[in-house]
């Protein structure tokens, strides 16, 4: 599904490099977290996964089931199906949610050959998905994320994923202010949506998150690399013992 | 930005006008020029009674001592306006055939095909949405629909010329009674040569049952459009009148100097709504509509109410303050605005809010959203006279710019002579947001689509102040001209 091999990306502006030859190979049907310390890039992935234009990639490739993802515009990786839900999601003054999405719906359904979808079956789509992270359906009148609480605002971002079905999500710090009730509807969210055909990165700075929603693999990410991978059980070990242990334990590895 | 979304930007910037079309029917013109002689022309033509070919010619030496004495053009507008020759302008033109028609059936069909290419299907539209469409092409109403119903209930919906034939004691009670024929040098200009325009007598209780509406287009080469509109409600009555306009391309500036006047009796409501989308000019500002246009409501009676909404998105030089005079006590004014400029347009555009009666309030909303290399302005007064107690206004101005070559400017001006004023004022300048485009990519949405989704959630606010038809119609023009030529 996604292969990035020897990744590195700068900040455009001041050429600062934050990706330093990363690899990362996820497969389909497959949970990822990525975890570190801040600071660390994991955003910065995210980002340059996205096609932000704010970073250049110097050096390496990622493949994304197939085909060259940096050959590919930010709209066009929507379209293929890598999906990223915002640590800060951006508000739309007067953009009403079901304009937004319906837009986005379509464009995608467009680009793999479908129709659009009719209202009323937009309109039943938007009501079951919006169940699953039990968002109030009259958000449909709302301004996108315009006026949402932190809470809703990253309830809102599962939303999305599941109304346009990616091939692969990356969740971004989707936990960072989140109280542990709403912490609990996020990941079941994502839980209902995790599949065969499906793959996610959970970028996360805690362990928290991981305990609701249990990866497959737990890579960790210091100094724009990863430096140690492993299952689920690595996560705890990372809680217990500190960003610190990890860069001593690397670092006389080296 | 990208490098890609900033060419967007300046393809949306630089999109050419959709509406460019000639209609070709047989026009009745004056030869140009403006003289005394040009004043009489036009009364004669429209058989009008001595009293207004009188106040035409006292209009007329007012203008051409005002252009004599050098005091014309607007210089302390943002706006670079080149010189006008007033001789070289036709100011009457007629299309030939006098056409007295019952139903559109009988409208010469080249008309019709005009406004279908507008996508105003008139014929389906009155009877779909219940309105009442005056059609004003060139300078003399071509057809009426609804006359009838509009009569049942005393309503009189007509042109300005009919007016004058059929109500002269009306018309002569309130031409010139907002807007006075010495009020700025447009509207002398108006005064003298109005050709024509439309005509709204609301009477005593009577709530318009449907929304007048009246569509506008410069259609002769040459021929500035000098329209006169007046609104009458009396007591407690309530219209809603709607406005739009588009015009053809052309080569050579066109002037536009239109007067409206509203007066508003006890308890009387009138919503004005107006989409103004005449010929811009291309890319390099060439051959677009000069637009001055004089509007002003005075809300005479005790608890009346004047509401004006526009989407001005048209002409190559926009100056146009449709303003409220709050003389009644407890009246209310509201101005909601959203003007758009791309390619080398300018508009100077806002409102007065004149407060003289007690507990008056007034709203303001405007914004403006800049494109190209356009700019974008908003001036607007708020005054308090001396006798206005407990004034409330609200003013809120936006301003979006769209690239990084085009203007944003908000002139504010507060007149406050009573102590008991409140008055706000809020305004913010945003640069259409990277972050904002980034989010609606990576829903999948294209680089446009996202342009015109923020552009229009900008808006909706003031969109949705329109008449519900005109609000979609409102929306598709937004949309129409911030299509760059990317397919």
């Amino acid at each position: 599904m996604l292969t990035i091999k020897n990744l590195h990306a700068s900040i455009e502006e001041d050429g600062t490099e934050i990706l330093k030859g990363l690899d990362l190979t996820v497969k389909a049907g497959e949970v990822h977290a990525i975890m570190g310390p801040n600071g660390s890039g994991k955003s910065t992935l995210a980002s340059v996964l996205a096609g932000r234009e704010d970073y250049e990639v110097t050096e390496g490739s990622i493949d994304f089931d197939g085909e060259d993802l940096l050959e590919m515009e930010t709209d066009e990786r929507a379209r293929e199906g890598l999906f990223l839900a915002f640590q800060y999601p951006v508000e739309l003054p007067g953009v009403s949610m079901s304009n937004f999405l319906k837009q986005a719906v379509n464009s995608v359904r467009e680009h793999k050959g479908q129709e659009a979808l009719s209202a009323g079956d937009f309109l039943k789509l938007m009501k079951e998905k919006a169940a699953l992270v039990h968002l109030d359906p009259s958000l449909k009148a709302r301004s996108v994320n315009e006026g949402f609480s932190g809470g809703e605002k990253k309830r809102n971002e599962i939303f999305q994923l599941a109304m346009l079905d990616p091939k692969l999500a990356i969740l971004d710090e989707t936990d960072s202010g989140l109280d542990i009730d709403a912490l609990r509807i996020v990941a079941d969210g994502v839980n209902s949506l995790r599949g065969d055909n499906r793959a996610f990165v959970v970028i996360t700075h805690y362990q928290r998150l991981l305990d609701y929603i249990v990866p497959d693999f737990v890579h960790v990410l210091v100094d724009g690399k990863i430096v140690m991978s492993g299952g689920k059980e690595l996560a705890l070990e990372l809680e217990e013992k500190g960003y610190d242990w990890i860069k001593a334990e690397t670092s006389q590895a080296v | 930005m990208s490098e890609n979304g900033t060419e967007l930007l300046h393809e949306v910037a630089q999109s050419e006008y959709k509406y460019g079309f000639v209609t070709d029917i047989e026009s009745d013109k004056a030869p140009a020029g403006l003289s005394e002689d040009t004043i009489r022309f036009i009364s004669a033509k429209k058989k009008e009674p001595t009293w207004l070919l009188e106040w035409r010619l006292k209009a007329y030496r007012h203008f051409m001592s005002l252009l004599n004495e050098g005091n014309g053009l607007p210089d302390w507008a943002h706006l670079d306006i080149p010189p006008i020759d007033f001789q070289a302008i036709s100011y009457y033109a007629a299309p030939k055939k006098k056409p007295e028609y019952e139903s559109l059936d009988e409208v010469d069909p080249e008309i019709i095909e005009t406004f279908k290419k507008l996508g105003i299907p008139l014929a389906e539209q009155e009877r779909l949405v219940g309105i009442a469409v005056d059609v004003v092409m060139d300078s003399v109403s071509v057809t009426t629909t609804f006359n009838k119903e509009l009569e049942k209930n005393g309503i009189i919906f007509c042109s300005f010329s009919e007016a004058v034939q059929k109500h002269p004691d009306l018309v002569k009670k309130y031409l010139g009674s907002v807007v006075p024929h010495t009020d700025n040098f447009f509207a002398a200009l108006n005064s003298a040569v109005f050709s024509d325009g439309s005509f709204c007598y609301i009477p005593k209780g009577v709530k318009c049952p449907v929304e007048l509406s009246t569509y506008f287009r410069i259609n002769e080469s040459g021929t500035g459009q000098f329209e006169r509109t007046l609104i009458v409600a009396d007591e407690d009555a309530y219209v809603s009148y709607l406005e739009g306009c588009t015009a053809p391309q052309r080569d050579e500036n066109q002037l536009h100097a239109a007067v409206v006047e509203i007066v508003a009796h006890d308890d009387a409501e009138v919503k004005y709504s107006t989409i103004q989308n005449w010929y811009p000019g291309n890319s390099e500002g060439v051959g677009g509509i000069y637009n001055f246009v004089t509007k002003r409501g005075i809300c005479s009676g005790d608890r009346s109410k004047i509401s004006w909404t526009q989407l001005e998105t048209g002409s190559s030089i926009t100056w146009k303050y449709p303003s409220c005079i709050l003389k009644g006590d407890n009246s209310v004014g509201e101005f909601y605005s959203v003007a758009f400029t791309k390619g080398k347009q300018q508009a100077d555009t806002g409102t007065k809010m004149v407060h003289i009666g007690k507990n008056t309030s007034s709203t303001i909303i405007s914004k403006g959203i800049s494109a190209g290399k356009s700019q974008n302005s908003y001036r607007g007064l708020v005054k308090v006279n001396r006798g206005a107690e407990n004034a409330r206004n609200f003013s809120q101005c936006d301003s979006m710019l769209l690239g990084d070559r085009c203007g944003a400017h908000t002139f504010p001006y507060l007149e406050i002579n009573n102590p008991t004023a409140k008055v706000e004022h809020e305004a913010t300048t945003s640069k259409i947001g990277e972050d904002q485009i980034f989010y609606c990519l990576q829903r999948g949405i294209s680089e446009q689509d996202a342009i015109k989704l923020i552009v229009n959630g900008f808006a909706k606010e003031i969109l949705a102040m329109l008449p519900m038809e005109f609000a979609v119609e409102a929306r598709n023009l937004l949309a129409i001209e911030l299509e760059g030529s990317v397919g």
